[in-house]
């Protein structure tokens, strides 16, 4: 196996690309691909001040990394959710990594700031626990970035998050979310801009990404996502690309392309479209009296915390 | 060869020399859902491992749906 740039020994072969690189090849494309992503989306302009949703994860920190890479000032925001261990170990990669290189990292803990955590939430609102963990992330990072003066939030979202997203909303013809699915979404009245560089990249490319920058990721998945429906669309959708190199590529792209526009006018499906009022506590926008993060801090007030049973270190 | 596996995290003996694509054939795993790493680097599909060898299979897909 020969890298296609340089001929030497490759360590990697992108199948969708039909080509073998070498680690300074393969870097190179990386940068190259999130660059191109940044440009054909109108995502960023040179020196743009973006923060950054940091998890300890592999995607989170390769886009950090990359920002950093490419010339951005990328500064780090990581919310300890309170999962067990998970979160303790996550929130150790995320310290270490960002103190490393001296990159500014804000840490947000749900518990000790908030009250609650995601375990305790879900159980007191009776849903998921990844509809109260993306309600109060979305939440601190928007509100993280306006009072910051960023000029948007980066989120490590890559090709396959994307692909399986658009897999289950398709399915179900949710028209409201295929008309938000976008690597960008531009700022509104009380929210930041929101950009998803990551999405030329697929998973396997920004875990090796890591690998090959020496990025010290969590490689342990948390523990609320087990057995989720995203992760079975992901497996299906990795089946399709085992028979059919470049297949996950076609059905996002060809979406962004020849399909979204045609869903532009469906109404927003969360409350991020037309808000009228301010949140009387916070004073984020928000359609009822107090916002939904609001209202979950209220609601898990006093709750009795969830213990989770201790899971195995990675 | 030890081949290291992860969720759970657990270590294989396997008979060498094998390619790391019969590998993963044996292992059932999909190439597009895993990387293989050996001493902090990656290992090409074509590479062939042998007795000594110490590999760990990295999964790559995660699942938070946020
Ligand atoms: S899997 Fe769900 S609960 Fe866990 S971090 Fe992701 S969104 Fe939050
Ligand atoms: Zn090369
Ligand atoms: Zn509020």
């Amino acid at each position: 196996m020969k890298c296609r740039v340089c001929r030497e020994p490759a360590v990697i072969d992108i199948r969708r690309h039909n080509a073998n690189f070498c680690v300074e090849h393969f870097l190179r494309l990386c940068r190259d691909q999130v660059a191109k992503a940044i440009e054909d989306f109108h995502m960023l302009e040179p020196g743009d001040r973006v923060l950054v949703a940091v998890s300890g994860g592999k995607d989170s920190l390769a886009v950090w990394d990359l920002l950093r890479e490419l010339g951005y000032e990328a500064d780090g925001l990581y919310v300890g959710l309170g999962i067990g261990g998970y979160s303790d170990r996550s929130g150790q990669r995320t310290k270490a990594f960002a103190e490393e290189r001296g990159w500014p990292l804000q840490v947000i803990d749900l518990r000790d700031d908030h009250g609650y955590d995601v375990p305790t939430a879900a159980k007191v609102t009776k849903r998921v626990p990844c509809s109260a963990c993306g309600l109060s992330k979305r939440h601190l990072f928007d509100r993280a970035a306006l009072d910051g003066g960023y000029d948007a939030v980066v989120t490590g979202h890559n090709l396959d998050d994307e692909a399986a997203v658009l897999f289950g909303n398709t399915l179900r013809w949710e028209a409201e979310y295929l008309a938000r699915q976008l690597p960008v979404l531009p700022a509104r009245h009380g929210f930041p801009r929101k950009v998803k560089p990551l999405v030329r990249l697929g998973e396997r490319e920004t875990a090796a990404y890591c690998v090959l920058r020496g990025i010290d990721y969590v490689v342990e998945e948390c523990p609320m996502a087990a057995g989720n429906k995203h992760l079975g669309y992901k497996e299906a959708l990795n089946a399709i690309e085992a028979a059919s190199p470049g297949s996950k590529h076609a059905f996002y792209f060809g979406f962004l392309d020849r399909a979204a526009p045609r869903f532009a006018d469906a109404a927003p499906a969360s409350g991020e479209g037309e808000v009228l009022g301010t949140c009387s506590v916070c004073g984020s926008p928000s359609t009822n009296d107090t916002c939904a993060f609001c209202r979950l801090v209220e609601r898990t007030a006093g709750a009795q915390p969830v213990v989770l049973t201790a899971k195995g270190s990675s | 060869m030890k081949v290291q596996l992860r969720n759970p995290t657990r270590t294989l003996e396997v008979a060498g020399p094998v390619s790391i694509v019969k590998l993963l054939q044996q292992l059932e795993l999909n190439r597009e859902s895993v990387l293989v790493i050996r001493g902090g680097t990656l290992v090409p599909g074509d590479a062939i491992l042998d007795d000594a060898d110490e590999v760990e299979v990295r999964p790559v897909i995660s699942g938070g749906s946020t």
